[in-house]
């Protein structure tokens, strides 16, 4: 095992590589053994395909030093949430009821990454169906944080955050329906994007809520989230909600880094009561070195977000019960027939199947989502959601008129101990009450991390959001913050991270 | 069967008006699949023509087929719709084994095309029927039960499903209520799937064949009381295939609830299934006020905004109405009204068009369909252009009898063999030996023969009693089997009776 390699960002990698002083294979097997030893007791990859990923490291190494001209990241090994389809590896999406289902197509951020030639290491765990806030109700079991491995990684992104903070992979793709990437992001100290709704393509990512999922970058730095951003962005005529224009500049605004002058706005009710003073106090003090670096910082109020979380708790739910119809046990996933059924119908084995394999929290929503679209309820539940997503983007327009990028803390507390919310559903919901907004209305955020909690020593995240199609203004304004905790820190954060027990 | 009490039809009408509603899909003919790229081929091998989009594999997105939202607005336009600016599809939420996604994408309350009329005609009368909408939406799969006896799933040993049509795109085209001259009902019923058959059919953007499923009915029928405004319990009859099923269908439905209704009874509200061949229908699935499809807009696909411009472009190239066009012929091939009517009537406008294009005059074509045609039609129950014998094929039996080669009674035979699958007009001829004799040696002796069996008939024309004739010419055919040139046989007579 080699340390250094799994340590290194990305864009370092990129450039050994491109120097030839270090091999895809030799960078690929370090984070295999990596994952090796440490994965056991984390439990971040749900599925690790180490022959796939050595292949095609194999493979970019052979065409580089045939001289070919090779994308910037190839050779760089990456990690996928399991809620993305891969032609010829298990997807689950953390659900019994896609136990051993192989797709025989990718979903095109996976044939994107294949086509750049970054070796896939394997599947990453996930609250089922992408319904969480914690990776504890995968079927799988849950991951553990990195940081204090008796503590909830975040989710329903826990595996693909886990394994970035873990030096697992130095990249990693999740997917963010109601803060999903950024959330996981401030609990593991790794930062986390979500573009603009349509800038990455959704074909192929298994849909909890077709109007609010998103895939992004999930990386330990804002660069290296850039030059992912770019890598699997931009429009595919194979999802007709993906914007037809290319993706903003933000490898060039990464590396800008220079908020002189940029107008940020810190959004009063993201940030007063529920939220946990250790992250309010980084919070805080990331936005006075913001203000130190000549950015001008207001107080900005959006009123309707007191609306927002009851809104996407109905418009998630709604779109997830008819988008889960599908997993009827007719033509793929587990069929369990019906006990003591002699000659079950159809509609028994559908409802056996479904019984067995849907867990609790996917039973909830459906049902939840299912009595909000019927007749008689339609109009006061998913139509006035919808009504509030119009509001909300309204009054974020409203914001953005006068600031640039908008900042609040990215998850209202530090990472929670394992199965502390899990029976008060409600308290988990809370959790993204600042990430929500986003999704609800289309917007792009990223979270970076801002240091440690003083009361519990876990990490701090926080949240930038910008206008639709302006996710270069987060990555400017990132890199820049990130650029002055560093220089603070005299290194990155997530250097401070514990080191973990190897288990063999 | 129905243990059903019926009340003859026009008894019916003494005491109920019939309100009828009327639902025909139609599906596009397209090259690929409403939200994908795969074939739309009929018959092909089952489950070859899927993907993961049409299969709805977890991930698989859809994407509008530009080609079926163009031929969604012809339609509409031919149906003298308003277009939409900006419409929606919707998701309809239901499970079922052959629908991949467990919701049909579908058009709910902002449909493509709206507020539109067709005028029909029966019988010289002209009748208007409003169009509430016409929806673009995706068929599903088939499954297919297999053992038992019946085909249904109950008692079936196990079901196949066959997805290669689920995803095909369909458009749906609902009338508002019709309520026209009560005894009217079934024939104007009849004469709307037709016309829209036709108007359809026109523009090319569907094959619409009822037997193939490409073009299905659904009759809605409720009855109200004379005099009565409130409107009756409704039944749904569906998946009717063919016009003469749609206008007997009518029938049946308001003779089955004047007897529920008579007997103090209440309709039900369900789905009914027409049966061919006794010409009644049965109950389906009793569909009640439950039902609820969870209507919502479809997240994963853009909205439909066809711009003014393409919409005029398309009106601007849309063939000529059925009813211009019926003018049209009408004074090329100088109809009357009245054949005209008849023409229309008997469904057989587009097989004399297609006869005239072929070779014939229009009145030997009109002849031929109208006449032989229509009596066949009738004695078996077939529509026109499912009797099995092409305008072509006709033509070219006319195209026989000109050269002399058949005569008109010999032509009969050619029908009957061609219908029979024996082959082309010509094979037919020379298979079943119909040639015409006109070889004057055998014609001449069969005529000897018939002067010499009737002395009586050959003096009268010797006397000049021209008429007679007949007999001895009937008497020669018989002997010839009908295969004798009638009017070279006549000269025969002629010029052996005058020397």
């Amino acid at each position: 095992m080699n340390p250094d390699l799994t340590r290194s960002t990305a864009d370092e990698l990129a450039r050994s590589l491109a120097a030839k002083d270090v091999s895809s294979v030799e960078i690929t097997q370090a984070s295999l053994d990596r994952i090796a030893a440490v994965d056991g007791d984390l439990h971040a990859f749900l599925h690790v395909d180490a022959d796939g990923a050595l292949a095609v490291a194999a493979e970019i190494d052979a065409r580089r030093s045939k001289g070919e001209q090779l994308s910037y990241l190839a050779g760089v090994p990456i990690a996928v949430k399991d809620v993305l389809a891969t032609k010829g590896l298990p997807t689950t999406c953390g659900s019994k009821i896609l136990e051993g289902w192989i797709p025989p197509y990718d979903a095109t951020v996976t044939a994107r990454l294949k086509a750049a030639g970054l070796p896939i290491l394997g599947k990453t765990n996930m609250d089922e169906f992408a319904m969480g806030s914690s990776t504890e109700h995968s079927a799988y079991g849950p991951t553990r944080n990195p940081w204090d491995r008796t503590r909830v990684p975040g989710g329903s992104g826990g595996g693909s955050a886990a394994a970035v903070a873990a030096f697992e992979a130095p990249l990693a793709i999740g997917t963010d329906t109601g803060g999903s990437i950024r959330q996981p992001g401030a609990l593991t100290g790794t930062v986390g994007v979500k573009p603009t709704y349509g800038g990455v393509s959704r074909y192929g990512l298994v849909a909890m809520a077709s109007s609010l999922d998103q895939a992004g970058p999930v990386t330990r730095t804002v660069l290296d989230a850039a030059l992912l951003h770019e890598l699997i962005g931009g429009h595919d005529p194979m999802d007709s909600t993906s914007i037809p224009e290319p993706v903003p500049g933000v490898v060039a605004a990464a590396r800008r880094a220079d908020v002189k002058g940029l107008r940020i706005g810190v959004v009063k009710e993201l940030g007063g009561e529920g939220f946990q003073p250790g992250v309010r106090a980084r919070f805080d003090e990331a936005v006075e070195l913001l203000t130190s670096a000549g950015a001008e910082v207001v107080e900005v109020s959006i009123p309707s977000l007191q609306y927002a979380l009851g809104a996407y708790y109905l418009v998630m739910p709604s779109e997830a019960s008819s988008n889960l119809a599908k997993f009827d046990a007719m033509r793929y996933g587990v069929r369990v027939p019906p006990a003591g059924v002699d000659d079950p119908s159809a509609e028994q084995v559908m409802a056996s199947s479904r019984e067995a394999g849907f867990g609790d929290e996917v039973k909830r929503r459906i049902i939840l989502g299912t009595y909000a679209l019927s007749s008689g309820y339609y109009d006061a539940y998913y139509g006035s959601a919808q009504k509030v997503r119009t509001i909300l983007a309204r009054d974020f327009a409203a914001a953005f008129a006068g600031v640039d990028v908008l900042v609040s803390p990215t998850s209202p507390t530090t990472a929670y101990p394992l199965g502390d919310k899990l029976d008060d559903p409600l308290a988990m919901y809370l959790g993204d009450v600042a990430t929500i907004p986003a999704n609800l209305i289309g917007i792009p955020g990223l979270s970076l991390p801002v240091g440690l909690a003083t009361e519990d020593d876990l990490p701090v995240g926080l949240q930038f959001l910008a206008p639709q199609k302006a996710d270069d203004r987060l990555y400017n304004a990132a890199a820049a913050l990130e650029r002055l905790l560093e220089e603070k820190w005299g290194g990155s954060l997530i250097a401070q991270a514990p080191e973990l027990e190897v288990v063999r | 069967m129905s243990s059903e009490t019926l009340v003859p039809f026009d008894e019916a009408l003494t005491r109920y008006d019939p309100v009828m509603g009327l639902e025909i899909h139609i599906e596009l003919n397209t090259a690929t699949k409403m939200f994908c790229g795969c074939p739309t081929g009929f018959g092909a091998e089952p489950n070859t023509q899927v993907c993961p989009i049409c299969l709805a594999l977890p991930g698989a997105l859809p994407v509008v087929n530009a080609k079926a939202i163009e031929s969604a607005i012809r339609m509409g336009l031919a149906l003298n719709c308003e277009i939409a600016t900006w419409c929606r599809f919707a998701r309809k939420n239901y499970f079922y084994p052959d629908m991949p996604k467990n919701f049909q994408t579908s058009q709910y309350d902002e449909p493509i095309a709206f507020d539109g009329f067709v005028e029909v005609e029966v019988e010289g009368e002209t009748y208007r029927i409003e169009i509430e909408r016409a929806h673009m939406e995706e068929d599903t799969g088939k499954a297919l039960h297999v053992g038992g006896s019946t085909g249904r799933i109950h008692g079936a040993d196990f079901s196949l499903v066959d997805y290669n049509r689920a995803g095909i795109p369909l458009i749906e085209i609902v009338t508002r209520t019709i309520e026209v001259t009560p005894e009217k009902a079934p024939a104007v019923a009849r004469a709307y799937v037709s016309h829209v058959r036709d108007l359809i059919g026109g523009l090319g953007v569907s094959d619409v064949r009822m037997d193939q499923g490409s073009l299905r009915a659904d009759v809605n029928l409720s009855l109200k009381p004379k005099g009565s405004e409130v409107l009756g319990t409704r039944s749904e009859t569906k998946n009717v295939n063919s016009f003469r099923s749609v206008e007997r269908a009518v029938r049946y439905e308001i003779s089955r609830h004047a007897g529920i209704l008579d007997a103090g009874g209440k309709v039900v509200q369900e789905t009914r299934h027409f049966q061919e061949d006794s010409g009644t229908t049965l109950s389906g699935r009793e569909k009640s006020d439950a039902d609820d499809y969870r209507y919502f807009p479809e997240p994963d696909l853009a909205p439909v905004s066809p711009s003014r411009e393409w919409v005029e472009e398309l009106r601007a190239t849309l063939p000529e109405p059925p009813a211009v066009r019926r003018s049209r012929l009408q004074a090329d091939w100088k109809f009357s009204d009245l054949d005209m009517r008849d023409t229309i009537g008997a469904g057989a406008l587009d097989l004399i068009v297609a006869t005239v294009e072929a070779g014939t005059t229009p009145q030997t074509a009109k002849k031929w369909w109208l006449g032989e045609m229509a009596r066949r039609a009738n004695e078996t129950g077939h529509d026109l252009d499912a009797l099995g014998i092409t305008p072509s094929q006709v033509a070219e039996i006319q195209a026989l009898i000109d050269a002399g080669r058949i005569n008109d009674k010999l032509a009969r035979s050619v029908f009957d063999g061609v219908i029979a699958g024996e082959g082309s007009p010509e094979e037919v001829v020379v298979g079943r030996q119909l040639e015409v004799v006109s070889d004057d040696g055998a014609l001449g002796e069969a005529v000897d023969r018939a002067i010499a069996g009737d002395p009586d008939a050959a003096q009268k024309i010797r006397d000049g009693n021209l008429g007679v004739a007949g007999a001895l010419i009937g008497a020669v055919m018989k002997e010839m089997r009908g295969q004798a040139d009638a009017g070279r046989v006549r000269e025969l007579i002629l010029e052996k009776l005058s020397s």
